[in-house]
């Protein structure tokens, strides 16, 4: 990607004194490591431009088509601005967290920290449970980017589940960043429902330190947007951390979803779990990237990955790349893939017992996604993603 | 005689998750050449310990005491140098060795101990031979040599080839840990045979059960009652049958 | 013995008609200056007696070379290569080397011990001054392979078979080589490929015809014993129609080299029903137990299965090099063909191995299975690096990958990178990995029944291998058990 391209040169401009860093990496090529199954020429030609407000109706519309909890507090963004009269944060909830230092090196960081926007900046307090917490992002426009930078700290024994959703009309790049620690035997529970405009640019990044006996345990539905990457960093930096980094993939029309991690163990007894299925159908295509860094201090490190993907056409492709890099002797890491069509024979046997095909290609897929759904432990908010799953 | 097996105020503890734990504290036992012992105790006293102390396991610091076999130093040895001089550890569950075949292993150990011993390797050939006679014995499958070892052995099978590889490295002392499987009747059968069949007046064993039904089938000449790491009660093998009868109350209280 | 004098014989013979065999002799005699220009690639090419076109491929590959970079991409660090700093021709001995064995690095003559090679010929693989010239004394073990090739070549020759230097193949079967040389590897295929593309002065050529199931393994082992292997080798393999061959390359011993950099390229090419079986044992010098010396060795090796139902397999043991940067692919062009990747890479010390395959799936029905064993000791890092590509036309295409890893000490890294790339929903991609090290249990079972822990070590994980060992030819098999435990000697304890 050349160093003119409009989109560079928009982004650098707004961003003013911020801009240094994202000038000089400038947009990754499908030659960066990292984005060679995803590459962003889409976005390249276009002069994205800061969004202006949304009126109440098109919130309201926006809204209402997302399935949201009926409990818990909710705190709403409408185009990078927080809409005060929609929001609430929980009572136990304290505003402004402590210094979160930034990621460095990954694109999607980069890019927010030229542009960010205060977003959701909290603190959890030790040993209280804050519940469950709604963020809606939403956007509408055409050529614009939203980059929220969201700052959540849980200290010592404290405990808060996310659900933090994305979703807009329009051609937009919605960059949204969290920096979150979970403190000391903490919990954070992040489920994710990405269902942005099917015209949308979607890069997260999420980084995410998790301290001793602490957990994170993250699902992102990715269903939405024309490309989307959803980009997690978990660091496992203190003895017996646990991480779940789970998700599903549902792409179809000519729309591209990745799902990029990387756990990185940095103590030992840390234990990690990833579990990542997509189902591809027209020419949709699905990214997985995940990757497992074990440190040499990291001994007794426990981490599993297992990813597969469903072809459902002739025109779906799957790029996918489970990576270990281990230097710790004693541990116990594994992964596994696979990838496919749906089992012949099974869809042979729901037929002869009368099932109609296009029911029983049904029933097979969600057999599929289930057991990737259940891991997600907040039972409303399942639900919740089985229904945007189904719809 | 009394210099065969001796271990003396024997001390030995495991590093559980950061803490040491002592497990064995202060043990005393002999066991004369041609005899076979059996300690007999509740759960956690000790015994795995003990059988894994005397074989050479290094996850197990030894604190105090001493232990010696045949006059030597046994706990200053490898656990290859112990098989050498004719220490045999039969598992109580032996561990898989995949990929590794299991007739190959039994040539390997077979020559790496002859060779200890300073006796003539065997060739292939000869050794074959050996293993042939000794599958016949034991009603074991060609099938058992050529697949890897104890992977996918069922449990019988498995303790079949502890006794095939005992009968093969013929040690002069076998310590059979036969700590939890009191329950397969067949399998303690197929232990108890192979014991029976290597006693003579230069073989020992030392079995390690807390069940009396192993004692069945291999009558000891002494029974030792373990608690807490060390030796409460000695006596002839009547003991087993006090025990079955009353537990171990009676001799823990004794010993309190 | 009259057998011994015969043997002699055989070699002294051997020794005079050695260029028939490629082996030049008088290596003193061409030695181009330091550096690589349009005029070294030339120099090769006229001291080659090449014909023109073949000049006009090296210089396509040499200006292709001059516009690409070094790959920086897999998991390997050294100082940077100065590749005008080397000779590309009749590389002369740079430095004199020993004078006899109690010059030679004592660890590199007791590993000659360990795999029972003797004294003689431990001189003339340490590279001893004048150990050539001791030759016919100096052999029986080794030699004997080559009177036996000899006796084979006729074999060889009766059925049709061509197995000679690729150098020879250029001036006498240059319809053959032109026809298929770069078809596989082309030019400009990658910045390591197209540097041995404009500089190879070596390797083999092996054409089996239609029908011919080669009576014989083929193997390079009594030429790498004979003499320095070429830097820069070029190996050319086309199994016509329903020709099956197995090819051996290599040599357990590991052998002094002045040449630091090798970048070898082989290209397969499978026809219909036809079968190449290509083995490797790769044991260069490593570099001392500081990581100083020892070969950097990229290498790009890829087969085409172009006919229907035909079949590559590469089974490789890489226990040598500083480091190893290679991937033996396989590129399933024909209905139903196979392509098989059997691996074991072990590394101690300070090496570094990034090795791995591809598996381009292009047609239907076609198979491919990896088996790939890593081991990692001392300070050294190995990785796994493979690629699974399912083509839109791969109907009913099937892979099976597993990748385990073990890790001997806590100062190494082992690293898995699988890339799976599919465009056909009906092909079935399956990949597992796993990483653990030799457990306590296992050692100390071994070692109650009177192993030593070294033996212990070397069964144990010479059973993590089985199922690479078993794809290696009878004779190769052995003495790849033997080497795998002599290179992880001193790494536990």
């Amino acid at each position: 990607m050349t160093q003119d391209a409009p989109a560079l040169e928009a982004f650098v401009a707004r961003a003013g004194g911020q801009g240094a860093a994202l000038a000089e990496t400038g947009l990754p090529t499908r030659r960066v490591e990292a984005w060679r199954y995803t590459p962003l020429r889409t976005i390249a030609e276009t002069a994205w431009q800061k969004a202006a407000s949304l009126s109440s109706e098109t919130v309201g519309a926006l809204l209402d088509a997302l399935p949201l909890p009926e409990t818990g507090a909710r705190v709403v963004y409408g185009n990078g601005q927080l809409l005060s009269a929609l929001s609430a944060l929980p009572e136990a909830v304290q505003q402004a967290s402590e210094n979160v230092s930034p990621l460095k090196g990954v694109f999607s960081a980069t890019l927010n920290a030229a542009l960010g926007a205060k977003g959701l900046d909290i603190r959890v307090p030790a040993g209280t449970d804050a519940g469950l917490l709604t963020l809606v992002s939403l956007c509408d426009g055409q050529d614009v980017s939203t980059h929220l930078q969201h700052r959540i700290v849980l200290e010592e024994g404290a405990s808060l589940t996310l659900y933090d959703v994305g979703a807009g009309e329009g051609r937009y790049i919605a960059n949204p960043r969290f920096d979150i620690v979970v403190g000391k035997g903490a919990t954070l529970r992040h489920v994710k429902l990405q269902r942005e405009s099917l015209s949308a640019t979607h890069l997260a990044i999420v980084s995410v330190d998790v301290a001793e006996k602490s957990e994170y345990d993250s699902f992102t539905l990715n269903q939405g947007g024309s490309l989307a990457r959803h980009e997690a960093v978990v660091t496992l930096g203190a003895a017996h951390a646990i991480a779940h980094v789970n998700g599903v993939q549902i792409v179809d029309g000519q729309r591209l979803n990745d799902l990029t991690s990387m756990i990185h163990h940095a103590a030992p007894d840390g234990s990690s779990r990833q579990t990542v299925k997509t189902v591809l159908s027209d020419a949709g295509q699905g990214v997985f990237q995940g990757k497992i860094l074990v440190d040499r201090v990291a001994q007794k490190t426990d981490g599993y990955q297992m990813n597969q993907a469903l072809l459902l056409s002739e025109k779906a492709q799957i790029n996918s790349k489970p990576e270990l890099e281990i230097y710790a002797d004693d541990v116990k890491c594994s992964h596994g893939a696979t990838v496919g069509a749906l089992d012949d024979e099974q869809l042979f046997y729901l037929r002869s017992r009368g099932v109609p095909e296009a029911e029983a290609r049904d029933i097979l897929v969600r057999a599929f996604l289930i057991d990737a759904l259940d891991l997600v432990t907040h039972e409303g908010l399942r639900d919740l993603l089985l229904r945007s799953i189904t719809s | 005689m009394s210099d065969f097996l001796k271990i003396q105020g024997l001390q030995a503890r495991i590093d559980a998750d950061g803490t040491p734990k002592d497990i064995l504290k202060g043990l005393d036992l002999e066991v004369p050449k041609g005899e076979i012992h059996a300690i007999m105790g509740p759960n956690g006293s000790g015994k795995s310990t003990l059988s894994y102390v005397l074989a050479g396991r290094d996850d197990y610091e030894v604190t105090g005491g001493s232990a010696t076999f045949k006059g030597q130093d046994l706990l200053a040895l490898d656990p290859e140098e112990r098989a050498a001089l004719g220490l045999f550890l039969a598992f109580q569950s032996p561990v898989e060795l995949p990929g590794v075949n299991n007739a190959n292993f039994l040539r390997t150990a077979v020559n790496a101990v002859r060779r200890a011993r300073g006796e003539a390797e065997l060739d292939a050939v000869a050794f074959l031979k050996a293993v042939r006679a000794e599958t016949k014995h034991l009603s074991m499958s060609d099938d058992m040599l050529k697949r890897a070892v104890n992977v996918g052995f069922s449990g019988g099978e498995k303790k079949r080839n502890e006794v095939l590889q005992m009968r093969l490295l013929q040690p002069s002392f076998a310590i059979l840990d036969e700590t939890d499987s009191g329950l397969d009747i067949d399998a303690l059968r197929i232990v108890a045979e192979g014991v029976n069949s290597l006693r003579s007046p230069d073989f020992s064993a030392l079995v390690i059960t807390h069940h009396q039904r192993l004692l069945d089938y291999i009558v000891p000449d002494r029974v030792h009652v373990m608690a807490h790491g060390r030796i409460i009660h000695s006596g002839g093998p009547d003991i087993a049958k006090t025990l079955e009868k009353q537990g171990y109350t009676q001799f823990l209280e004794a010993a309190a | 013995m009259p057998a011994v004098t015969e043997t002699r014989e055989t070699v002294e013979k051997l020794a005079k008609s050695s260029y028939e065999w490629g082996f030049e002799t008088d290596i003193e005699m061409d030695i181009a200056p330091k550096g690589l220009n349009e005029e070294t690639v030339r120099l090769i090419s006229e001291r080659k007696g090449e014909p023109q076109w073949m000049l006009d491929w090296r210089l396509k590959a040499f200006r292709a070379w001059l516009e690409m970079e070094e790959p920086t991409w897999a998991h390997i660090h050294h100082p940077p290569i100065d590749y005008q700093d080397a000779h590309y021709f009749a590389q002369p001995k740079k430095k004199p080397g020993p004078k006899s064995l109690d010059e030679v690095d004592p660890e590199l003559l007791r590993t000659y011990a360990k795999l029972g090679i003797p004294l003689h010929e431990q001189a003339l693989l340490a590279g001893v001054e004048g150990a050539e010239e001791r030759l016919p004394v100096a052999v029986d073990a080794v030699f004997d392979s080559v009177s036996v090739a000899t006796t084979f070549r006729k074999t060889l020759a009766e059925a049709g078979v061509i197995f000679c230097p690729i150098s020879d193949a250029i001036r006498e079967h240059p319809e053959l080589v032109q026809k298929y040389l770069g078809t596989v590897v082309p030019v400009a295929d990658n910045f390591f490929g197209a540097l041995n593309s404009a500089v190879f002065t070596d390797g083999s050529f092996v054409y089996i015809p239609e029908g011919v199931r080669c009576p014989m393994e083929l193997s390079t082992y009594f030429r790498i014993n004979a003499r320095n292997t070429g830097q820069f080798e070029r190996t050319l393999i086309i199994a016509e129609d329903r020709a099956t061959v197995s090819y051996l390359e290599g040599c357990t011993a590991p052998q002094r080299d002045e040449n630091q950099l090798h970048a070898a390229v082989v290209e397969l090419i499978a026809m219909e029903d036809a079968s190449i079986k290509y083995s490797t044992v790769q044991n260069w010098y490593p570099g001392d137990d500081e990581g100083r010396g020892g070969i950097y060795n990229f290498v790009t090796k890829r087969g085409i299965c172009r006919g229907a139902r035909s079949k590559i397999s590469w089974t490789q043991v890489e226990t040598g090099s500083a480091i190893t940067w290679k991937y033996p692919s396989c590129v399933l062009a024909g209905e139903g063909s196979v392509g098989e990747f059997y691996s074991v890479a072990v590394t101690n010390n300070h090496q570094q191995a990034d090795t791995g395959t591809k598996m381009i799936h292009l047609a239907p029905n076609t198979r491919s299975t990896i088996i790939a064993k890593t081991i990692s000791a001392g300070k050294s890092d190995s990785t796994y690096r493979g690629l699974v590509r399912m083509q839109p036309k791969a109907r009913n295409a099937r892979n099976f990958t597993q990748c385990d890893s073990l890790l001997i000490g806590d100062q190494c890294g082992a690293h898995t990178v699988p890339y799976i790339e599919s465009r056909n929903m009906t092909a079935r991609v399956e990949h597992e990995a796993t990483t653990s090290k030799i457990s306590e249990d296992q050692l100390f079972y071994c070692r109650s029944r009177g192993l030593s822990e070294e033996d212990a070590v070397g069964l144990i994980v010479n059973g993590f291998c089985r199922e690479v060992l078993k794809e290696l030819p009878m004779e190769f098999a052995v003495e790849a058990q033997k080497l795998l435990q002599i290179s992880l000697e001193g790494s536990v304890g």
